[in-house]
């Protein structure tokens, strides 16, 4: 029993640590895909043709290619052109991109899904453009995209794991490490997706109570 | 002020290759009440639009309290008003929607408080106290915390009503407030309009409620295919109509 618990203290301290870089990746890219992801979808309201196809080309390529070659790429070939880059804000701004292109379709989603009466009731009052949006539309798309946003958010943190792939140092980085170096492979891989659990169950239990939420309102 | 309250000047609106309105014009004074009837896709709901600039007339003018409206014009040439400059005109026209858009995120009082709140910036306590006073006047004092979504269709109308009222309007526009709803909410919809009418507000109403229009309106204007065929004090146009159109229209209303 001894052995058991000396082994978790020094395999579990590096994997804790990883914890703390995957929660600070999963929010830093989510922030990014956020605000990505909303203004990419405001602006292709606005329907004006190159800027709508310039984004649409944007979201197929990020959609539609695996995420490591999205990392590998701005990790590896920006220093090509003279950036060189940290691990940790290259899997930020990957993630970020990635996330910004399914997040952009799930705002439009949500901005298409209000009814135009929504905004001409707004115009008619005497609010601008600018005051339908913020007032009566986006509380609404916000409603309407919590739950998906919670989804995508869940299935960031454990996407997460393939920024490993560039050495930024969040679980899955330090499990490799530990296993090359313990060869304790099953009992650091189990560690390491208990920590992923610990890590994804409360904000899956908190997206189900926003969805409950929601059905209430509606 | 004195003239007309509203003057509409040969409004042409058209969508695409189909042209919705041909040339329409009409004048409403001060605490007049003028209703367009006509069958559907006649125009009707495109004209009451077009008055608050919702659909932006294709050719024609609106004047409103004797200013242009929608437009500015400098040495003789028209220009289409900013979206600021159009914010603020419109909020002197409320408007009245067959389909009501309440905003489903807001309780009754705030869907009425939020406008005023924002657009004429009076304080969350001042807004409360109009939407409260507003929803006492459509009798929805009852249900000023309720969700849009908790109201019937009735309610829901009443309370859009209300939102309307809040702005302080010079001009109230109704596109065919009670079509969507079921026969047995349209009274209690259709009396609120009449007491509005009553107070001596100045209002354009689009309707299907023949009887009621003849009841409310002191002027109506038959609209078909986009122009004005008749038009004329209700008793006049509604009882003894003169276009055949007219007629074979009031025949089909009555038989339904």
């Amino acid at each position: 029993m001894d052995a058991f618990f000396t082994k978790l203290m020094t395999l579990g301290g590096p994997l804790l640590l990883g914890a703390g870089t995957t929660v600070a990746i999963t929010i830093s890219a989510l922030l990014v895909a956020v605000v990505l992801g909303l203004a990419l979808a405001l602006i292709r309201l606005l329907n004006i043709h190159p800027l709508n196809w310039l984004i649409a080309t944007y979201v197929e390529i990020f959609r539609n290619t695996p995420v490591l070659a999205q990392v590998f790429i701005i990790y590896f070939s920006l220093p090509y052109l003279g950036v060189n880059i940290n691990p940790f804000p290259a899997a930020v701004i990957g993630l970020g991109l990635n996330g910004g292109a399914m997040l952009t379709e799930v705002f439009r989603a949500g901005l298409n899904a209000i009814h135009f009466g929504q905004r001409e009731a707004a115009l008619s009052v005497g609010m601008t453009p600018w005051m339908s949006l913020r007032y009566i539309i986006l509380p609404q798309t916000w409603r309407i995209t919590l739950p998906p946003l919670g989804n995508y958010a869940i299935a960031l943190l454990k996407d997460t794991a393939v920024v490993s792939a560039i050495a930024a140092p969040e679980i899955m980085f330090w499990a490799r490490n530990l296993v090359t170096s313990t060869f304790e492979t099953t009992f650091v891989y189990i560690l390491a997706a208990l920590l992923y659990f610990c890590l994804s169950f409360p904000l899956a239990r908190l997206v189900d109570g926003f969805e409950r939420r929601q059905r209430a309102w509606q | 002020m004195t003239g007309p309250l509203l003057q509409v000047e040969e409004l042409h609106k058209s969508f695409g290759d189909l042209e919705v309105l041909k040339g329409v014009d009409m004048t409403l004074d001060r605490g007049h009440k003028t209703a367009i009837i006509g069958p559907s896709g006649c125009g009707k709901s495109t004209m009451l639009r077009c008055i608050n600039y919702m659909e932006r007339p294709t050719q024609g003018h609106i004047h409103l309290d004797g200013e242009l409206f929608g437009e500015t014009q400098s040495d003789g040439a028209y220009k289409p008003m900013n979206e600021k400059g159009l914010a603020r005109q419109r909020a002197h026209v409320g408007m009245v929607f067959q389909g009501f858009y309440l905003w489903p995120h807001l309780c009754a009082r705030d869907n009425i408080g939020i406008g005023p709140m924002k657009v004429r910036g009076i304080s969350k306590a001042q807004a409360n106290e109009l939407a409260d006073a507003m929803l006492e006047k459509v009798h929805m004092s009852h249900k000023a915390n309720e969700f849009p979504e908790r109201l019937s269709g009735g309610q829901q109308q009443r309370v859009a009503i209300a939102r309307a009222l809040a702005q302080q309007p010079k001009l109230m526009l109704f596109d065919e407030p009670t079509s969507a709803l079921d026969p047995e909410l349209i009274g209690e919809v259709l009396n609120v309009i009449q007491e509005l009418a009553e107070e001596g507000r100045s209002m354009v109403l689009v309707t299907h409620e023949i009887r009621f229009a003849r009841e409310v309106a002191d002027h109506v204007i038959f609209l078909h295919d986009g122009v004005i065929v008749e038009e004329g004090p209700p008793k006049q146009v509604i009882d003894n109509p003169q276009h055949e159109r007219l007629r074979a229209f009031l025949r089909q209303i009555v038989e339904h």
